[in-house]
């Protein structure tokens, strides 16, 4: 994989971490002049990413676990998002795709996660095990560029 | 966030700002049911204006409110989203538990 440029990051899996997932994205991806659109909607891809990680992946967890946030620009302006985490992994990935299914009815998620991170990117990977965690893999390639001539 | 109560029109108006994620919202939460239980609104205006990001958890909220409010009869107004948060809107299906709408653009004096 020809890497232009990467950044690397573990967040504690607390709620607050979430904000700090967004605008670590745009910080990264401002240089590469997205968008308004493309911009809202990685914005919007890592928030939910970082979320299930946070409400779903370490649901229950004693002490707080880590999330691992790799985002990457390769070649043709295709922006790289991959978002780990060590915690009880999904038990039905099929399942867990369906919009509007959702494991935490009573905590009005909605179950739209994965709904709105795979229409936001262009492909959605999944690998998941039973009590070692989650990696969501997922890249969308933006448009060419618009700056000023 | 700002509540403000329309004791004639029987209207609860919720200014919301900033950022609405599952960290904001499970804090708005509590706040607005505090109100819409003590009126018992007949319409809860949710102003979106300026809410500059929402994700699925804004949704969550939205949907929340509105099985609070169905069964009481009230409906839910979804005001002047940004083009982003009313393409989130869209795509979970939200103009079919309330409506969404854009007031009158300002004057220009």
């Amino acid at each position: 994989m020809n890497v232009l440029n990467e950044c690397r990051f573990d967040l504690v899996a607390i709620s607050a971490n979430e904000a700090l997932a967004r605008a670590a994205l745009s910080a990264f991806l401002i240089p590469a002049d997205p968008t308004a659109e493309e911009l809202a909607d990685l914005r919007t891809v890592i928030s939910e990413a970082v979320t299930n990680a946070i409400v779903h992946g370490y649901r229950g967890a004693e002490t707080p676990g880590r999330v691992t946030v790799l985002m990457r620009m390769l070649p043709e302006r295709t922006f790289y998002l991959r978002v780990t985490d060590k915690g009880c992994g999904i038990p039905d990935v099929s399942k867990a795709m369906e919009p509007l299914w959702t494991s935490a009815p009573q905590e009005e998620r909605a179950g739209l996660g994965f709904a709105i991170m795979q229409s936001f990117t262009d492909t959605l990977h999944v690998r998941t095990a039973p009590g070692r965690g989650t990696v969501l893999t997922m890249r969308r390639r933006l448009g060419t560029t618009h700056a000023a001539p | 966030m700002q509540i403000r109560y329309d004791t004639e029109t029987a209207c609860l108006v919720v200014r919301l700002d900033y950022e609405i994620d599952h960290h904001s919202a499970t804090l708005l939460r509590a706040d607005i049911d505090a109100a819409i239980y003590a009126h018992l609104p007949r319409t809860l205006v949710l102003d979106l204006a300026d809410v500059a990001f929402m994700d699925s958890s804004g949704i969550g909220l939205i949907m929340g409110r509105y099985k609070i409010l169905s069964p009481l009869g009230g409906e839910i107004v979804l005001r002047d989203p940004a083009p982003h948060i009313a393409q989130i809107l869209r795509f979970a299906g939200m103009e079919r538990l309330a409506r969404i709408t854009r007031s009158a653009p300002k004057e220009v004096v």
